[in-house]
């Protein structure tokens, strides 16, 4: 490994022994990596491997402890995004931050460290998205474009910079199929001029198809350094997580299944102008069955959610019916305690509150359906049963923490999330609500996540998994169900879905015509 | 060009976070010297008897108790709205409405005398404080108003509608046209707690006992998670099941009351009879009381006694050393300053940075 790292003097980028504390946790132990000029450089890892650490050190954000970093073989300190780019260190973050009510080319504007007008940043845009295949229209509001096309005027914003290395974080989370080709051609085209491509993924068949090399980190220290193309998935699995990731075990549901969750004529008028309406929407889950909702991010995904957990009422009592009862008139509370458990989208602010323990947390949920055993008379929390089923939880699910009941915030993104669904597995419930399961999370958590998923329906529970990871769905459901613009397509059996078909309705084709129909923006 | 902006730290320290109060209390302290020495008393000296004098004597021990009921009651109402993210700044006005509403029987009826006023009184006073913090409550749930400014509003409103009582129907017939009200009879007084030693009233009972009660509503009960559940986090406690709506009508309700209680309980434990100014600003004091508390109501107690001896020792000062009683509420204002600024200074750091276009002047990017 030294040896390599020593023909690698003339690298574009090279790093050694990059060390962060946090506390007493090493996030990141005495790195090496080094990425050479044209080179599609793959980072890998679980979540808390410190992924996230590393390149924060690397775009300025961060202040390493102890390494050197090398930029053109000369030694640099990078003390803030601003020095970064000035160097030639671009990054498109996996959470973007752009204004709705701005037009792409305001939002370009906004982020350049030297202003420029208006009209000269959309020419610039408008060039740079022509060269590199990336269509967009910089007067076009951000509140109307789809989430690929807010990852295009990241991608430019950065490319405005003129980087030599472009960081990527998780950038085909957000994606269809398709609409990830059209990014690695882009990607290529990069390549090609001599640009480098930190590309930080969990997904390892797209890691194999576009990186030249990988360096797998597992918590805090280099693995690995090797060729993603002499690698098999799995074995690239294996070295994040330390040992062989299970597969996800799935039998066929038996037939004549009673209805659990049915959602009948769902309509919902959007509540602010970037909210996406609901319209029209049917569905039923069966005992015994995962039905998948698929779909690009901000189709409706979250409004639906907020409807069937009853965060928001319905108008018709009948518009949502659990175990065979009117539940649309039911807040929360009232469906939990008809047998349902949801698990939002995001973790934090919603699933979990940050600031508070984990068995605070796990009161959070289960304060009204768990009230027996959870409190006593005149509502004074048991804190000590709280405290031990939170533990229960926890060692259920494998949720790994640093001390006894620590703050939600101080849980890695994979082990939040491992506690938030196993918080309502522990609840055995009859109809299970999840809104992106392994969004942001490891192998190994997502695996896990998706087997008690499948285990859960197993047992006669009726699931619905709401999902922008087709590899996911297609995992673990019976049947997906495709979300475009507020509305939901009839559901495919599994045994009849393929990605294109899928990932065709995400791009808003319609069922009828089975065309490619991408609407024109 | 240079410009100052904070920038939140990654970890706050526990340490320091704890200690705030105390550092604001030394800043407030030692910025306290410094205007003493401009106004041109010796400051040693001044301190002395703004605030170790007023400790020396039992009687004045009793006037702490006496300034320091109101103050830790409303601020231990106040810290149930703060922490469920309702900022009612109207305290003082439901101080006013609870003393008004519990002076009905003394005032209109002199004539009922029983046992059964005082409890009556007491009742009385806070419901009115509830309800008249309800409106603005009501508002908000319903009509999405800013409770701070309708809250602060009503402040005036109460204020100006106790003066027109005084000076116009429930003056004192008796009175020589002095704008005050009847004195209260014997059956409508809080009795003193301890008559043979000093002034101290049932009042500085009642504010121990609802701190002790709140204090253990929120550290023990499901209603304290629910409190600070909404307040952390609305879309968590959304999750849970906790509406808001019903959140900002309780915390407004309780804090309310608790005003209520400590206005009828001033009018009746210390001053008697309404008039037309019964507060030194114990509304708004409050406020202060409940922050240098950390909205812990076993913090507020021990904050509702240093603010307390502000209000003693600016009378002090003014009658040993002849400074107007206004250094009281600098003091005041100082602390609430430096405790705000303690706690900011805990989250986030000072960043000066300069924006010098230095060397290596960005090229803006012309493309291979």
């Amino acid at each position: 490994m030294s040896a390599t790292l020593e023909n690698r003097a003339e690298s574009l980028l090279d790093v050694r022994g990059l060390t962060k504390l946090f506390g007493s946790l090493k996030a990141c132990d005495g790195i090496d990596l080094a990425i050479d000029r044209g080179e599609i450089h793959a980072l890998l890892g679980e979540n808390g491997a410190g992924k996230s650490t590393f390149v924060k050190m690397l775009f300025g954000a961060l202040e390493p402890a102890a390494g050197t970093i090398r930029w053109k073989g000369e030694k640099v300190t990078i003390a803030s995004p601003g020095e970064a780019r000035k160097l030639g260190i671009g990054m498109v973050f996996q959470h973007f931050s752009l204004f709705d009510a701005l037009t792409a080319a305001e939002n370009i504007m906004l982020s350049l460290d030297d202003p420029a007008p208006a009209g000269a940043v959309a020419a610039r845009a408008r060039e740079l998205s022509e060269a590199y295949g990336l269509p967009l229209d910089p007067n076009a509001h951000v509140g109307d474009l789809s989430v690929g096309e807010r990852q295009r005027i990241e991608i430019i914003r950065c490319l405005l910079q003129n980087p030599e290395l472009i960081i990527l974080d998780e950038p085909t989370s957000v994606l269809t199929p398709q609409e990830a080709d059209r990014l690695f051609e882009t990607l290529a085209k990069l390549k090609v001029e001599g640009r480098s491509i930190l590309y930080i993924s969990h997904r390892l068949e797209e890691v194999k198809r576009i990186c030249d090399r990988a360096t797998v980190l597992r918590q805090g220290r280099v693995i690995a350094h090797c060729d993603p193309s002499r690698e098999t998935a799995s074995s690239l699995a294996r070295m994040m997580v330390g040992d062989e990731v299970q597969a996800v075990v799935r039998e066929k549901p038996s037939a004549a299944r009673e209805v659990l969750l049915e959602v009948r004529g769902l309509s919902r008028k959007a509540g602010h102008p970037f909210a996406v309406s609901l319209s029209d929407i049917d569905l039923s889950v069966h005992a015994g069955e995962v039905l998948g909702i698929a779909g690009v991010a901000g189709n409706g995904q979250g409004e639906f959610f907020e409807a069937v957990s009853g965060e928001v009422l319905q108008e018709k009592a009948d518009a949502v019916r659990i175990r065979g009862k009117d539940a649309g008139r039911r807040d929360i509370s009232g469906r939990r305690l008809m047998g349902a458990a949801f698990v939002p989208e995001e973790r934090l602010g919603h699933a979990a509150a940050p600031l508070m323990t984990l068995s605070q947390n796990l009161l959070l949920s289960r304060c009204r359906t768990d009230a027996r055993a959870f409190l006593s008379r005149l509502g004074v929390i048991r804190q000590g049963a709280v405290a031990k089923a939170a533990k229960r939880i926890a060692e259920a699910m494998d949720v790994r923490k640093a001390s006894e009941d620590p703050e939600a915030t101080a849980l890695s993104g994979g082990n939040l999330q491992k506690f938030v669904i196993g918080r309502e597995l522990d609840r055995a419930p009859m109809v299970m609500v999840v809104n992106q399961p392994t969004w942001g999370v490891d192998a190994g958590a997502a695996a896990r996540i998706r087997q008690a998923l499948i285990d859960l329906a197993k047992g006669g529970s009726a699931v619905l998994v709401i999902s922008q990871d087709l590899d996911e769905l297609f995992e673990i459901c019976d049947a997906i169900a495709v979300m475009h613009h507020g509305r939901l397509s009839a559901p495919i059996p599994i045994g009849e879905a393929t990605y294109e078909k899928v990932g065709l309705l995400m791009g808003g084709a319609t069922p009828e015509t089975a065309e490619p129909m991408l609407e024109a923006v | 060009m240079m410009r100052v902006e904070l920038v939140k730290r990654p970890q706050q320290s526990a340490l320091f976070s704890a200690l705030s109060p105390f550092i604001a209390l030394l800043l407030t302290l030692v910025a306290g010297a410094i205007m003493f020495l401009f106004l041109g008393k010796n400051p040693v000296d001044a301190l002395y008897y703004f605030f170790i004098e007023p400790l020396l004597e039992t009687w004045s021990l009793h006037e702490l108790a006496v300034k320091a009921a109101p103050l830790i009651l409303i601020g231990v109402g106040l810290s149930i709205c703060y922490l469920s993210n309702n900022w009612n700044i109207g305290a003082e006005g439901q101080f006013i409405i609870g003393a008004i509403a519990g002076s009905i029987l003394p005032v209109v009826f002199p004539g009922f005398q029983s046992w059964i006023v005082l409890p009556l009184m007491l009742l009385m006073g806070v419901v009115g404080g509830a309800a008249y913090a309800g409106i603005p409550a009501w508002l908000k749930a319903r009509f999405g108003t800013n409770e701070i400014l309708t809250s602060l509003m009503l402040v005036y409103v109460a204020q100006l509608f106790l003066d027109w009582l005084v000076r116009g129907p429930w003056r004192n017939p008796e009175g020589f046209n002095f704008p005050e009200t009847r004195s209260f009879h014997a059956y409508a007084v809080l009795p003193e707690i301890w008559p043979a030693s000093g002034r101290a009233h049932w009042g500085f009972i009642f504010a121990i006992v609802a701190a002790l009660v709140l204090w253990f509503v929120l550290s023990r009960t499901l209603k304290g998670f629910e409190v600070k559940l909404i307040g952390q986090s609305p879309r968590a406690g959304r999750f849970a099941g906790f509406s808001r709506a019903r959140m900002v009508i309780f915390a407004f309700l309780v804090s309310g009351a608790l005003a209520g209680l400590a206005g009828i309980s001033e009018v009746s434990g210390a001053i008697g009879q309404l008039r037309p100014s019964i507060s030194p600003g114990y509304g708004f004091t409050a406020i202060i009381v409940a922050f240098l508390g950390r909205l812990n109501p076993l913090g507020i107690i021990a904050a509702g006694l240093v603010l307390a001896l502000s209000y003693l020792g600016g009378e002090a000062a003014q009658i040993s050393i002849g400074v107007s009683d206004k250094v009281a509420r600098a003091f005041q204002g100082m602390l609430l300053f430096f405790v705000l600024a303690c706690d900011t200074l805990i989250h986030y750091r000072i960043r000066i940075s300069r924006r010098l276009r230095a060397k290596g002047v960005e090229a803006p990017a012309g493309h291979a």
